[in-house]
């Protein structure tokens, strides 16, 4: 047991930048940077503080450094704690970590930074998830949602469904330990009654999943359309970068090319298709077949298609396919310029928008439509979005258990085995907050961190 | 006068006579002592043992090779399963018994026990050296020395009883208190508390009109708790039922201003789930009536218990009331009901064996520890019993897990959580209910009885015979298939879904409307397999396969949370230096020092987010 040693570790991800960020944290985090550091008295100074110096090893300068100081119950552990931001050398940060382990100071453990501040009460399990999350974060969205996690969002909720279901418990435990004796006990119905408005909070949290998943993972966008349609051009054009490979020759696009991009601090991905024509090419037919699956998959379906070649007849063919398959859904017109008028039909069409992905004209609004037509602002309300899959089993299995319940309610069995499954849903309601802690809970929790987290 | 004895027993009580007999049994030299030597084994409130929750720790202590199942099967006068129409897990075996018969069988049980010795006075303190106990003083100032002590004194010690604005000591109406023990206790540094109980009043049989009551008869199979060769009844006595009103009522509260409870002269807490009938009226005033069960006292006996009625109003308040219950018109009353306040110890003071932490030696059980209840008590006596003689003669402590035993469960609870109000136990409190049987206590537990030398061979065999019996049966109900025109005329019969093809027996079991006796009569082969099987085998066997899935769902999630009771606290751990701690779990932990963070997990005040960050903390 080692609470109060000093650790040590690079904060800023490896390789070479302009400044690196080395942390230590623990009991000597000052007096060991001061040991090694020329500059201010680093120990008579107040917390939240930074200090220009150099770090010495010996007589020798290693570099020029900025050193910011967190006192005392004040920073991210709750510990003493110091920064010091070094060029971005490795050469450097490799000096300075050896010379501050020489000092006194230990390397730190993936993710011990974290689980100090967990084990000095800084958050609780669930808010230490989420700091994992907000640490991979890479937009508003994603970034909100771990936000409000680690602020004690779903463990709040989580609390309230399990006080439901605990008073749930308790009507049927009434029932199994006084049945001999004088006392009233809920009616069937008004236990099933409790059940349903149980469910309801479940089915909106497990509901939640998808769109937290979207949130972290990036909204799928589907590309589809004929050879030569202009793919990726478009992919392109939204990517403002060369990315997928262009040419003229049909079919170039053989397999399902995806990439990111942020539209409205939202993170899409766009997964470019091979085209949906009929074709013996086997290899081309396996990439036809994974179109497929990617339209299922997706929240949003983009239909390009060349304005110059297609017929009417042929689009209208293709959107109702579209609303068959229930997802929204845009039609877009690409080689604008190649046309004098387009289509009266397609320009009355709410889904329909026209552009010239080649001159890039268009692509903005296209952008816009993008955004609206995915209805992704529904999660800036400030509802409490479940993004961890784990999480999202034991909700769903909260649910299972909670629906074997109801079976046994309809198949009249003793409430002896009804409170089993209660429990059981208890139960893993628990794994979310932690309040039934497991090996595999923790190892899973921690082992997201990397060292210097 | 005396030798030094291995285990000193204070108190004849139910849970003094187990701890007694349980020690002498093992070999240990006992002496029992008690006030009063016409009083032992007392029932002080209800002529019954077992009910639900309470039946199973009865047939617990009956596997382990306690008394008081053999006790209750000699003196029982009616028996009932209760809950016979819910799961096996709730099925709850009581007794009403002869409170005379019972009192008497456990003294002649004693007597027949070797080494056990009786002295009759009042134990006024503990002799104790350096920390350890070396006996007891008596009033007249005679030091017996013994190299255990276990404390059982019920509801004897500082014991007022109070009926209307009266109030005396004792520890049970006509009996005195006990003093001086909890004075030199505290002394010694133990917290103390206080509690409250009480009682109904008792009456004439031959003053009651039965025929406006409902009658409440035994099981016409009646079984019985233990699973030696005691013998089950052939005739009974029946309880009967009736109800109070609304005049009832208006009555009781004319003394509610002479009543202890209101007037804030007891301090004690009574149990939240046996109410007094002032409390009910008071907390329920919406209820128009009330249960009484009208409980028989005995065989031959003509005093009636009228359960359901505890109060402490005055005298004269119970009778006018009582004579307005149907059926207690012309009632002559024996006994008033009383309620008793008396002293008890926080039990998280002492260790999973039941011994303080404080003394070493000394060790509590019954009432003294916060429990109510005959069984409750009974069981704790025949745990403190087992380990002072294991502790003596240097064995390993006897621990009941909670997933082995509601006794587990009861001291678990007891040292880890405490508690402000009258134990008593429920099914609810066991989260393995479905393994914690009443129909496999033996299997549970008999094995481990006869390792401490407590059960007999015999009472092994037994268990032994059960299992293979059961296993054998099983298998012949897999293996034996009938065709549909077999089964089918049965199938319709019991409003069962009819086959097409040839299936095993054992299908049919798992179907909730189908019992093996059943389908005896479909099958030559079966018929010959099940000659000479007891009723007790067939059941075995239809519960373990009709609950199967159950039964393996519990022993998953018991073994999963049976991980934490693994994980061993370092003894000495420093819960001081963890701030993530809460300041309540900081100061429980350090005072209970856990020996396992499942243990940790149970104490009141420990909540879950503190046990992940031990766990954080120890794994790193």
């Amino acid at each position: 047991m080692h609470m109060n040693d000093t650790i040590v570790a690079l904060a800023t991800p490896p390789g070479v930048g302009a400044i690196a960020v080395i942390r230590l944290s623990g009991a000597e985090s000052i007096a060991l940077t001061a040991s090694c550091f020329d500059g201010k008295d680093l120990l008579t100074q107040k917390s939240h503080t930074i200090h220009f110096g150099n770090i010495l090893d010996g007589e020798e300068i290693v570099d020029e450094v900025l050193v910011s100081l967190f006192l005392n119950q004040r920073s991210f552990t709750k510990e003493e704690s110091v920064e010091i931001s070094c060029h971005g050398s490795q050469y450097i940060i490799n000096r300075i970590i050896q010379l501050l382990i020489r000092k006194g100071a230990r390397l730190a453990n993936p993710g011990e930074f974290t689980q100090r501040a967990y084990l000095n009460g800084r958050f609780d399990l669930a808010q230490a998830e989420a700091v994992a999350d907000l640490i991979a974060s890479e937009n508003e969205s994603s970034h909100a949602a771990a936000l409000n996690q680690m602020r004690g969002g779903i463990s709040k909720e989580i609390k309230a469904l399990r006080e439901k279901l605990v008073h749930f418990a308790s009507m049927i435990e009434l029932e199994l330990d006084f049945s001999e004796e004088d006392v009233e006990f809920a009616s069937r119905d008004e236990l099933k009654e409790l059940i349903k408005g149980i469910d309801k909070v479940l089915v909106k949290l497990i509901d939640s999943f998808q769109l937290g998943n979207v949130i972290k993972n990036g909204v799928p966008v589907v590309i589809v359309g004929k050879p030569n349609a202009g793919k990726s051009t478009l992919l392109n054009a939204l990517l403002e970068e060369e990315k997928a490979i262009v040419s003229d020759i049909a079919g170039t696009t053989r397999d399902t090319i995806e990439d990111e991009i942020n539209i409205g601090g939202v993170k899409f991905r766009f997964i470019d298709t091979a085209g949906l024509r009929e074709t013996t090419d086997q290899i081309e037919a396996i990439g036809v077949e994974r179109a497929n699956q990617k339209m299922k998959e997706s929240s949003l379906i983009m239909y390009l298609f060349d304005l110059s070649t297609e017929g009417l007849d042929v689009i209208l063919a293709q959107e109702q396919q579209l609303i068959e398959m229930d997802k929204p859904y845009i039609l877009v017109g690409n080689k604008r310029d190649k046309v004098e008028s387009e289509p009266a039909a397609l320009l009355e069409n709410e889904h329909y928008i026209s552009i010239a992905a080649k001159q890039e004209t268009g692509v903005a609004a296209l952008k816009d439509m993008i955004f609206a037509k995915s209805q992704m602002d529904n999660f800036k309300t400030g509802n409490v979005v479940v993004t961890n899959a784990r999480h999202h089993q034991s909700l769903v299995n909260t649910q299972n258990a909670l629906h074997d319940v109801v079976r046994g309610i309809d198949n009249q069995i003793t409430n002896d085995f009804l409170a089993q499954d209660i429990r059981h849903s208890l139960y893993y309601l628990g794994e979310i907050t932690g309040e039934i802690s497991t090996d595999d809970l923790l190892d899973n929790i921690f082992s997201k961190f990397c060292i210097g987290k | 006068m005396f030798p030094e004895y291995d285990v000193i027993v204070v108190g004849a009580g139910h849970a003094g006579c187990e701890a007694a007999a349980a020690a002498a049994n093992m070999g240990s030299k006992v002496m029992l002592i008690t006030m009063n030597m016409n009083t032992i084994a007392q029932m002080s409130c209800n002529p019954a043992m077992g009910g639900v929750a309470k039946g199973q720790i009865v047939r617990e202590i009956d596997a382990l090779g306690g008394y008081s199942g053999i006790i209750s099967d000699k003196s029982m006068i009616q028996f009932r399963m209760l809950n016979k129409s819910k799961g096996p897990a709730m099925w709850s075996p009581r007794t009403q018994n002869d409170r005379m018969r019972f009192a008497e069988e456990w003294r002649l049980a004693l007597e027949r026990t070797p080494n056990v010795d009786f002295w009759q006075e009042m134990v006024t303190g503990l002799l104790v050296k350096d920390n350890r106990i070396q006996g007891v003083r008596t009033s007249m100032g005679i030091e017996i020395k013994g190299k255990s002590v276990v404390l059982t004194n019920g509801t004897f010690l500082n014991g007022i009883i109070h009926i209307g604005e009266k109030r005396f000591g004792g520890g049970r109406t006509g009996e005195k208190a006990a003093t001086g023990i909890t004075e030199q206790l505290i002394e010694l540094g133990f917290e103390s508390g206080r509690m409250k109980t009480g009682t109904p009043p008792r009456v004439d049989g031959r003053s009651l009109n039965w025929k406006v009551m409902e009658e409440q008869p035994g099981d016409e199979v009646p079984g019985k708790f233990s699973y030696s060769d005691t013998k089950p009844l052939k005739e009974q006595r029946p309880c009967h039922i009736t109800y109070t009103n609304s005049e009832v009522h208006e009555i009781l509260k004319t003394g509610f201003e002479q009543s202890p409870m209101f007037t804030g002269r007891i301090k004690g807490l009574g149990p939240r789930y046996c109410p007094s009938i002032e409390d009910k009226i008071n907390r329920f005033a919406d209820r128009e009536r009330h249960q009484i069960f009208v409980e028989p006292e005995g065989w031959d006996t003509v005093e009636i218990y009228v359960n359901g009625f505890s109060t402490s109003l005055p005298e004269d308040v119970q009778y006018k009331a009582i004579t307005k219950i149907p059926g207690f018109e012309t009632v002559k009353m024996f006994r008033p009901g009383y309620a008793i306040e008396y002293d008890y110890f926080p039990p998280t003071q002492l260790d999973a064996t039941l011994e303080t932490r404080l003394i070493s030696g000394l060790y509590f059980a019954g009432q003294i520890n916060g429990t109510t209840g005959y069984e409750e008590a009974a069981s704790q006596g025949l745990m403190a019993g087992i380990n002072a003689h294991n502790k003596i003669h240097e064995k390993d402590a006897f621990i009941l897990n909670r997933s082995d035993a509601y006794i587990g469960v009861l001291i678990d609870d007891l040292i880890n959580k405490g508690t402000n109000e009258p134990y008593r136990m429920f099914t609810s409190r066991a989260e393995f209910r479905i393994l914690l049987r009443q129909d496999n206590a033996d299997v549970r537990l008999t094995p481990l009885g006869h390792q401490l030398g407590l059960a007999s061979q015999d009472r092994l065999d037994k268990v032994h015979e059960k299992l293979s019996q059961t296993e054998t049966l099983i298998k012949d109900l897999q293996n034996l298939k009938v065709k549909p025109e077999e089964v089918n005329g049965l199938l319709e019969e019991k409003n069962s879904a009819k086959i097409k093809e040839k299936a095993p027996l054992i299908n049919f079991i798992r179907r909730p409307e189908m019992e093996i006796e059943d389908l005896i009569d479909l099958s030559d082969e079966l018929k010959d397999k099940t000659k000479g099987l007891s009723s007790e085998i067939l059941q075995q066997a239809s519960i373990l396969i009709k609950y199967e899935t159950y039964i393996e769902k519990e022993k998953s999630l018991a073994d999963r949370m049976g991980d934490l009771d693994n994980k061993k606290i370092p003894a000495g751990f420093n819960y001081k230096e963890i701030p993530a701690l809460s300041a309540e779990a900081k100061e429980k932990l350090s005072n209970i020092q856990p020996a396992n963070l499942g243990q940790a997990s149970r104490i009141s005040g420990v909540n879950p987010a503190d046990i992940s960050v031990l766990m954080v903390y120890m794994a790193r």
